[in-house]
């Protein structure tokens, strides 16, 4: 039973980058429990579902059973319905989550982790200044198990983060609120992602249509906290459905809040380690943190590996951690925020000004590089940002 | 004060993310305030996507 059992590190969520923690760390000898306080790994899916196949590389052989659809695509449409498509340089995926996550759950078990649902941690157990495991209720009933390091890879709720003292709320702006319905009934491009840029339809977001085959799809959008007062999220997604798909039926609906942020300074403590969402790793620009979750509980679990066989669990240790993960995704990551923030100055005349321009590029010389010079005429600082962003990948 | 309404709430985890206090617990399928700590600054109600928070005003004493 994992409650008599000794672990060297705990892991608290289930999601991408618990789970790839959990493996990481197996894999390099130590002892892990992943808790998770949901009853199912992988359920409820709170994700458009979208990745590259190239960040699903980096880990894995993509695996046919995960994939809803394969995507070669975009469109971009603009406020006033300008649809400005192009092929994408290397393909990306609509994932079944369910089936993902799970996998990714089993790859850490494989390794020797112990996986435990119902599992649902209410604090951590200090001595001294060093973390030295975590307290919940499993199944209703209370526990603690002590650890040498707490891995707090707890997604956007997290709060593993904020027990041990670092700062780790959200400001408004910097949080999506966000909503998905999964719709049936409908006819769509399948190999296809469609984006709407409108200060109109998705204020300091965009509304997403990711295909499912060809006749379902993930229809969500997610605005800024910055605007969300007033107006929710749901109203917003609604008023798209009416217009666009009015008959479509509704198989799932979710709310979700996605950190659109740079990652934060501070990730690490005396014993403890943030990965994920609980870091906020999420690509700021896209939305997207499957992936960076992935990467980050891969540095997250090999450096707390690292830290158990020399015996040496403090911050300055860990922060090796953290400074690997600001050397890989760093820079990027902060122009990412930083065009984020420069495309929310742009106004709905704007979007419209450049979609019209990039209209008149011939479709096969369309790329994304282009779409974006056409922007930076509109505003200069896009281009910076953009060229940056482009010349560090 | 703030208050949750009843059935309404999907468990996202959204407005955690966001109270500046902490003072917001949420389980697989259960939410609570603990209204000791909430300095009712309302944020909780401006992010949720759907809509589950509702202001009240208290009766001044
Ligand atoms: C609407 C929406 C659309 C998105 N679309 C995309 C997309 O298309 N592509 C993409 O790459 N990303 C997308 N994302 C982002 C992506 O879903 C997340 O970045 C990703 O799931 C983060 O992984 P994680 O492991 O850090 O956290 P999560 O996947 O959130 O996992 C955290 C886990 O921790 C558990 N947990 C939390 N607190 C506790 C506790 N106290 N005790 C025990 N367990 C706990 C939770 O139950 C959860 O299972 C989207 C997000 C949203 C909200
Ligand atoms: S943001 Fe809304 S739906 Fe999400 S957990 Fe909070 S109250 Fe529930
Ligand atoms: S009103 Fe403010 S302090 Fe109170 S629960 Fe909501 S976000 Fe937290």
């Amino acid at each position: 039973m994992w409650r008599q059992q000794k672990y060297d590190v705990i892991v608290v969520g289930g999601g991408p980058a618990g789970s790839t923690a959990a493996q990481y760390v197996a894999l390099n000898g130590a002892r892990v429990v992943l808790l998770e306080k949901d009853r199912d790994i992988g359920v409820p899916v709170r994700c458009g579902e979208a990745v590259s196949d190239e960040g699903l590389r980096i880990f894995v052989e993509p695996d046919p059973r995960w994939i809803k659809s394969t995507i070669t695509r975009i469109q971009l449409v603009s406020p006033s319905g300008h649809e400005i498509e192009f092929d994408m340089k290397a393909k990306g995926y609509i994932l079944d989550r369910r089936i993902f996550d799970y996998d990714l759950a089993q790859y850490a078990a494989q390794e020797g982790a112990t996986i435990v649902t119902k599992a649902y941690v209410s604090g951590l157990l200090f001595d001294g200044d060093y973390v030295k495991g975590v307290k919940g209720q499993y199944f209703g009933e209370d526990f603690e198990i002590s650890s040498k390091i707490v891995i707090g890879a707890d997604g956007v709720e997290s709060r593993v983060g904020r027990w041990a003292g670092l700062r780790t709320q959200l400001k408004m702006k910097d949080m999506e609120s966000a909503i998905q319905k999964t719709v049936t009934g409908i006819d769509v491009d399948e190999h296809r992602f469609d984006f709407y840029l409108s200060r109109k339809r998705a204020p300091g977001g965009y509304v997403w249509i990711f295909p499912k085959g060809p006749h379902s799809a993930n229809i969500g959008l997610g605005i800024s906290g910055k605007y969300s007062k007033g107006k929710s999220a749901m109203r917003y997604l609604d008023e798209f459905l009416q217009e666009k798909f009015p008959n479509a039926s509704v198989v799932s609906t979710f709310a979700g809040g996605v950190p659109c942020d740079k990652t934060l300074k501070k990730i690490v403590a005396n014993g403890l380690m943030l990965a994920g969402d609980a870091a906020h790793m999420v690509n700021p620009m896209t939305g997207g943190g499957i992936i960076p979750g992935m990467r980050g509980g891969m540095l997250a679990g090999q450096t707390a590996a690292d830290a158990i066989k020399k015996g040496n669990v403090s911050e300055k240790f860990l922060s090796q951690y953290e400074k690997k993960w600001h050397k890989i995704g760093g820079k990027n990551h902060e122009r990412f925020y930083s065009i984020r923030n420069t495309i929310d100055k742009l106004t709905d005349e704007d979007l419209d000004g450049i979609a019209e321009s990039v209209a008149k590029i011939p479709e096969e010389e369309r790329t994304i590089t282009k779409v974006f010079l056409k922007a930076v005429y509109k505003k200069p600082k896009l281009l910076y940002d953009v060229m940056k962003v482009f010349a560090g990948l | 004060m703030i208050e949750i309404k009843p059935n309404k709430c999907d468990f996202c985890g959204c407005c955690v993310g966001i109270c500046p206090v902490d003072c917001i617990e949420l389980r697989e399928a259960e939410i609570e305030i603990i209204h000791d700590i909430c300095i009712d600054c309302r944020l909780c109600e401006y992010i949720c996507p759907i809509e589950v928070f509702e202001h009240v005003e208290t009766a001044e004493v």
